[in-house]
C-alpha cells in the first residue's frame, strides 16, 4: 500500500507548512468555546464540595432556584447515570457522597455568570464528614476508609481487577526474574516518586449546549473527541445519539485532559431543563480543582546487568494515585507497566502495578499516559547502573537498545525502530559538551540523557475524501486538532496522495453530523491512524479519477499518472492529460456520480503473545506500533539556591516520516518544555484534602525565561510499513524522557541523585546536603 | 465577567448610567461601563472583540494582553474607566487593511502558533516590545514575552518569530 501511495506528487508530504488556521489565530479571529454567543444564552456556575470525603445528608437548592435571574438548578438527583472510565463510578454532580474537595455538587444556569455564581453559593448542602484517604499509603492501609463503599455494584465497561481502594491491579511477566538475579554482576534497586502535574491548557474547560425545536441538542466543547462527547452525553442523559450533535470550535490545548466528557452532560441537561442555550466555562480555580491531573506515582525498580553492561533482569512495581474516580486510571497503569521495561532487550522482566482511589482530585490521561512516570524511574536507573559498572551512559544504552524485529514486552514485534540512530545522533550533537566543565563558584554543569519509547495506534477511525466539481477536495475524519497540527498533517497526506496543492484540500471541522468517525485525538495516534484512513480514502479517489480519465482519453488506467496541480495524464505523453475538474464535472453531470473515497479501520497489529508473557488484568489487547527517541539536557545546578537551569536541550525522535517537519519540531519543543515543567517546577500540592495551589500564580508552568533558548529537534526517519507515507507519531514523546535526562544531568553535575520529581530547589538542597 | 453581569441584571442601573467613551483600534465606542468593569469584559462582552482571551482572569497567563497607549497591559486587571482618553489596541487592530503585522506574519510562518490561545496576547506583547525597541536581543525578547504563558510551543519558535519580525 505504501508503495502505491508514493507514486503521486509528494511535494505536500514533508513540506514545512504553517498550519491552516495559523492566520486566523494570529489576527484573533479564531473562534474558541468562550467566544460563542447564542441568543438567550444562559451561564453556568457550579457549587463545589468543600470537603474531601463526606456523606451528603441533604441538598436544599430552593434558595438558588428562587434567586432572581436563575432559570435552572441541577443536583446529583437530576443526573442519576454514572460515567467515567472502565469502572462507571462517577456522577457528574455528586450523589450520596462527595469524594474530593472541588467535586461539583450542583449546577446553576442563570442570566449572567455573576448571577449564577451568586446563586451557586446559595445551594445549601448538609454534609456528614468522613475520614479521608489522602495518600497511597492511606488507601492501602489495613482498615482504610473506602472511597467507594460498594465498588462491586458499579458497571464495568471492560474487566478490571479491583478490591477495596485498589481500582486496578495488573501484571506482565516475561522470563524468570527471580532466577535471573543470580546471573547478574551488578544489581541496583531504588524507589522513585513523581508528582501531580496539571494539564494547564491555556483555554479553560468549557461547553455550550443548545436544543433545536426538534429536540436535537448541539454541544460545542473543549474536547479531544466530538464522538466521545456524543456517546457519553447520550449514555448519561438517556438520549439517542441521533439526537446529539457534537462539534468542536478551535481548541486551546488539551494535552490529554479533555478526552472524555466533562461539563457537556451538565450543560446539555441544563439546556434541556431551561429551554435556553447554556454555556459553562470553568473559572481557572475550578479548572484546577475539578478537572484532571497526571497520576502521582511511587515506583520500586530493580535492574541487574552483567559486568559488560548487558541487561539481564528488571523488576518494577508501580503504584499510581488515581484520585476519587476511576476515569482512565486502569489504562494509564497498563501503559505505565508496558513501558516500564524500557526500549531495551531484557530477557527477564516482571512489572506489577496498582492504581488506588484517594479522596483527591481525579487523575487521568496526560501527555505520556503513565509513560513519563515509568521512564523517569527506568532511565534514572540505567544511569545508576552505568555508574555502578563505570560505563558511559550512551554506551550502555546502545549496547542494549532494541532493534527492528525484536519484540516489545508482551511479545509484539517491533516493525521499524530508529532508536540506535536516535542515540547515535544525540551523541554526535552533544559531542564536545564537556560533561564536567570547570566549576564556576557554587555552580556545576552536567549532561544527562534518556531514551524513550511510546506507541501510536489504538482503536478505530475513518476518513472520507470527496472530489468537488472544480477539482479540489473536501476531507473529513472527525479528528480534533487540539493545537498539535493534525489538520494540516492530514491535509498534507491527502494532498500528497492526489498531487494537489494544500490550498485545494478543505479539512472539515469535526462535527458528528458531518465527519465520518474518529475515536479520539489521544495517544499520539492522529497522524498515524487518521492518516492511514486519509491515505487509503485518497487512493480510492485516485482510482476513480483514473477510471474516468482512461475512458476520457481512451487509454488503459495503468498508463495514467497523477500530475501536479490536479491533473491526470498518460505517462510519457506530456500533452495528453485531463484536469481533476474535467473528471469531476463528468462524474457529477454525466457518468458515474460524484467521486468519493472512504476508509474505516481498526488498529490491527499483533496482540500479546501468551507463549511469551503472562499478562494479568491488562486493559488492552493491543495498542499500536512503537516509536522511539533519545533526549539530552545540559544543566547548571546552583548549589547555593538549589535551582536547576536547563542550559540547552536536544531531542532525537524516530517519527517514521515527518509529514510536516515544522509541526514535528513544534511538538518536540513543546513537549520538551512540558517535560522541563514536570521535572522542575510543576506540582499540585495538597494541605490535607485541600488543593493548596489552584491558580496559575501558585502553580508554576514554565515561562519563556525558564526554558533554554535552544531545544534542538533531531528528526530521524525509519519508515513504518503500516504508516501513511511511513509516518508514526510525535505528539507525546517530546515530554517523556526529559525528567530522567535532567535527573541524570544533575547527578553528572553534582554527584547527587534525585529520585523524586519535581526537583524543586528545596529537594535539591536537601539531596545535596545528605550527599 | 462579574461586573458586567451585575450591570445587565439590573437594567435600571444600566439605563441610568452615563456612557463612557473608549478608543479601541482607532475608533471611539461608547458604552454604559461600570466603574469596576475590567477592560477584558468591556472588550469581549460589550464590544464583541474576542481576540483577547480569558485564560486565568488574574493577570498571570497573559492571554488577555492588549496595548494601552503603547504599553502591553493585562486587560483582565485593567479597569475600563481608567482607559478613557487612551489608545487601546487589541489583536484585531494589529493587521492593517488585511495585511498582517510583521509580528503576526512571523508567528504564522515560523510555526510558532499551535493551539493559538496565547497568540493574540503574545502578538501584542511582541508588538509593544518592537515599537519601543526595534532591534531587541534574544534575551530582551525572552523577558518581554515572559508574562505570556504558552503551553504548546516551548517558546523556541515564538522567540525565532519575533527575531524574524525585527527584520520587517
Amino acid at each position: 500500500m505504501v508503495e502505491s501511495l508514493t507514486t503521486g506528487d509528494l511535494r505536500a508530504v514533508g513540506a514545512r507548512l504553517p498550519r491552516e488556521d495559523a492566520a486566523e489565530k494570529a489576527i484573533g479571529a479564531a473562534q474558541y468555546l468562550d467566544d460563542i454567543q447564542l441568543p438567550g444564552m444562559l451561564h453556568t456556575a457550579f457549587a463545589l464540595s468543600p470537603l474531601a470525603h463526606a456523606r451528603i445528608v441533604a441538598v436544599d437548592a430552593e434558595a438558588a432556584r428562587s434567586h432572581p435571574g436563575v432559570h435552572g438548578v441541577l443536583t446529583g438527583e437530576d443526573l442519576p447515570r454514572l460515567g467515567g472510565g472502565a469502572i462507571k463510578d462517577m456522577p457528574f454532580l455528586a450523589r450520596g457522597k462527595v469524594r474530593y474537595m472541588g467535586e461539583p455538587v450542583a449546577a446553576v444556569a442563570a442570566e449572567t455568570p455573576a448571577i449564577a455564581e451568586a446563586a451557586a453559593l446559595l445551594v445549601d448542602v448538609e454534609y456528614e464528614e468522613l475520614p479521608a484517604v489522602l495518600t497511597i499509603e492511606d488507601a492501602l492501609a489495613a482498615g482504610a476508609p473506602l472511597v467507594h463503599d460498594d465498588i462491586g455494584a458499579y458497571e464495568l465497561s471492560h474487566p478490571v481487577e479491583h478490591s477495596g481502594n485498589v481500582l486496578s491491579r495488573q501484571e506482565i511477566v516475561e522470563g524468570d526474574v527471580d532466577a535471573a538475579w543470580a546471573d547478574c554482576d551488578v544489581i541496583v534497586e531504588n524507589e522513585f516518586a513523581t508528582g501531580a502535574q496539571y494539564h494547564h491548557a491555556l483555554e479553560p474547560t468549557g461547553a455550550v449546549a443548545s436544543f433545536d425545536p426538534g429536540g436535537k441538542a448541539t454541544v460545542w466543547s473543549t474536547t479531544q473527541s466530538v464522538f466521545r462527547v456524543q456517546a457519553e452525553v447520550a449514555q448519561l442523559l438517556d438520549m439517542p445519539m441521533s439526537k446529539i450533535r457534537a462539534v468542536s470550535p478551535r481548541i486551546g490545548g488539551t494535552f490529554g485532559g479533555k478526552g472524555g466528557a466533562h461539563l457537556q452532560p451538565v450543560a446539555v441537561a441544563l439546556a434541556r431543563r431551561t429551554g435556553r442555550p447554556v454555556k459553562a466555562v470553568l473559572p481557572r480555580s475550578s479548572d484546577f480543582m475539578s478537572m484532571l491531573r497526571r497520576h502521582p506515582a511511587k515506583i520500586s525498580i530493580k535492574t541487574g546487568a552483567k559486568a559488560d553492561g548487558t541487561l539481564v533482569a528488571r523488576q518494577v512495581e508501580v503504584t499510581l494515585e488515581g484520585g476519587a474516580y476511576c476515569n482512565e486510571s486502569p489504562a494509564v497503569l497498563g501503559f505505565a507497566l508496558l513501558m516500564a521495561r524500557g526500549p531495551y532487550r531484557i530477557p527477564n522482566v516482571r512489572v506489577t502495578g496498582r492504581a488506588v482511589y484517594t479522596n483527591k482530585l481525579r487523575a487521568g490521561g496526560f501527555r505520556g499516559f503513565g509513560n513519563p512516570q515509568s521512564t523517569f524511574a527506568g532511565e534514572s536507573q540505567i544511569d545508576e547502573l552505568a555508574a555502578a559498572l563505570d560505563l558511559d551512559p550512551f554506551d550502555i544504552r546502545l549496547k542494549n537498545a532494541i532493534k527492528a524485529g525484536d519484540t516489545w514486552l508482551g511479545g509484539q514485534t517491533v516493525e521499524a525502530c530508529g532508536l540506535i540512530d536516535c542515540i547515535a545522533k544525540l551523541r554526535a550533537a552533544t559531542e564536545g559538551r564537556s560533561r564536567k566543565p570547570k566549576p564556576v563558584a557554587g555552580k556545576s554543569r552536567g549532561l544527562g540523557i534518556a531514551c524513550l519509547a511510546h506507541v501510536c495506534g489504538l482503536l478505530s477511525t475513518a476518513a472520507n475524501v470527496r472530489l468537488l466539481e472544480d477539482g479540489s477536495v473536501t476531507l473529513g475524519t472527525g479528528a480534533v486538532d487540539c493545537g498539535q497540527g493534525s489538520d494540516i498533517a492530514l491535509a498534507q497526506i491527502c494532498a500528497g496522495s492526489l498531487g494537489l496543492d494544500i490550498s485545494r484540500v478543505n479539512y472539515v471541522n469535526p462535527d458528528t453530523d458531518a465527519s465520518p468517525y474518529n475515536w479520539s485525538t489521544s495517544g499520539s495516534r492522529t497522524t498515524y491512524m487518521a492518516g492511514r484512513a486519509v491515505a487509503t480514502a485518497s487512493e480510492e479517489v485516485k482510482e476513480r479519477i483514473f477510471e474516468h480519465a482512461a475512458e476520457m482519453m481512451e487509454c488503459a488506467a495503468e498508463d495514467l499518472e497523477i500530475r501536479p496541480g490536479g491533473r491526470v495524464g498518460i505517462a510519457g505523453i506530456p500533452d495528453r492529460e485531463v484536469s481533476f475538474a474535467e473528471v469531476s464535472r463528468r462524474a457529477h453531470w454525466g457518468v458515474g456520480g460524484p467521486i468519493m473515497g472512504q476508509n474505516a479501520l481498526m488498529y490491527d497489529g499483533e496482540r500479546f503473545d501468551p507463549k511469551r508473557a503472562i499478562v494479568k488484568g491488562f486493559p488492552f489487547a493491543n495498542l499500536g506500533t512503537y516509536v522511539f527517541g533519545a533526549q539530552a539536557v545540559e544543566v547548571e545546578v546552583d548549589e547555593a539556591t538549589g535551582s536547576i537551569a536547563v542550559v540547552e536541550g536536544w531531542s532525537a525522535h524516530d517519527v517514521g516520516r515527518a509529514i510536516n517537519p515544522l509541526g514535528v519540531e513544534g511538538q518536540i519543543q513543546g513537549g520538551f518544555v512540558q517535560g522541563i515543567g514536570y521535572a522542575l517546577t510543576e506540582e499540585l500540592v495538597w494541605e490535607g484534602g485541600a488543593l493548596a495551589n489552584p491558580s496559575m500564580m501558585d502553580y508554576k508552568a514554565p515561562s519563556a525565561m525558564d526554558v533554554p533558548p535552544s531545544i534542538n529537534p533531531i528528526v530521524v526517519e525509519h519508515p513504518e510499513p503500516s504508516g501513511p507515507f511511513g509516518a508514526k507519531a510525535i505528539g507525546e514523546p517530546g515530554l517523556i524522557g526529559v525528567a530522567p535526562a535532567i535527573a541524570n544531568a544533575v547527578a553528572d553535575a553534582t554527584g547527587t541523585r534525585l529520585r523524586e520529581i519535581p526537583m524543586t530547589p528545596e529537594r535539591v538542597l536537601r539531596a545535596l546536603k545528605s550527599g | 465577567m462579574d461586573t458586567l453581569t451585575r450591570a445587565n441584571n439590573n437594567s435600571s442601573v444600566v439605563e441610568d448610567r452615563p456612557n463612557i467613551a473608549l478608543t479601541v483600534n482607532g475608533a471611539t465606542r461608547e458604552a454604559p461601563i461600570l466603574t469596576d468593569e475590567t477592560l477584558l469584559d468591556t472588550l469581549r462582552v460589550r464590544f464583541g472583540l474576542t481576540g483577547a482571551k480569558r485564560g486565568c482572569n488574574q493577570g498571570v497567563c497573559g492571554t488577555c494582553t492588549v496595548m494601552v497607549d503603547g504599553q502591553a497591559v493585562r486587560a483582565c486587571l485593567s479597569l475600563s474607566v481608567n482607559c478613557t482618553g487612551l489608545e487601546i489596541v487589541t489583536v484585531e487592530g494589529l493587521a492593517q487593511d488585511g495585511i498582517l503585522d510583521p509580528v503576526q506574519r512571523a508567528l504564522v510562518e515560523s510555526g510558532a502558533i499551535q493551539c493559538g490561545f496565547c497568540t493574540p496576547g503574545l502578538a501584542i506583547a511582541a508588538r509593544a516590545l518592537l515599537n519601543e525597541n526595534p532591534e531587541p536581543t534574544v534575551e530582551e525578547i525572552r523577558v518581554a514575552v515572559s508574562g505570556n504563558i504558552c503551553r504548546c510551543s516551548g517558546y523556541v519558535k515564538i522567540v525565532e518569530a519575533i527575531v524574524m519580525a525585527t527584520r520587517g
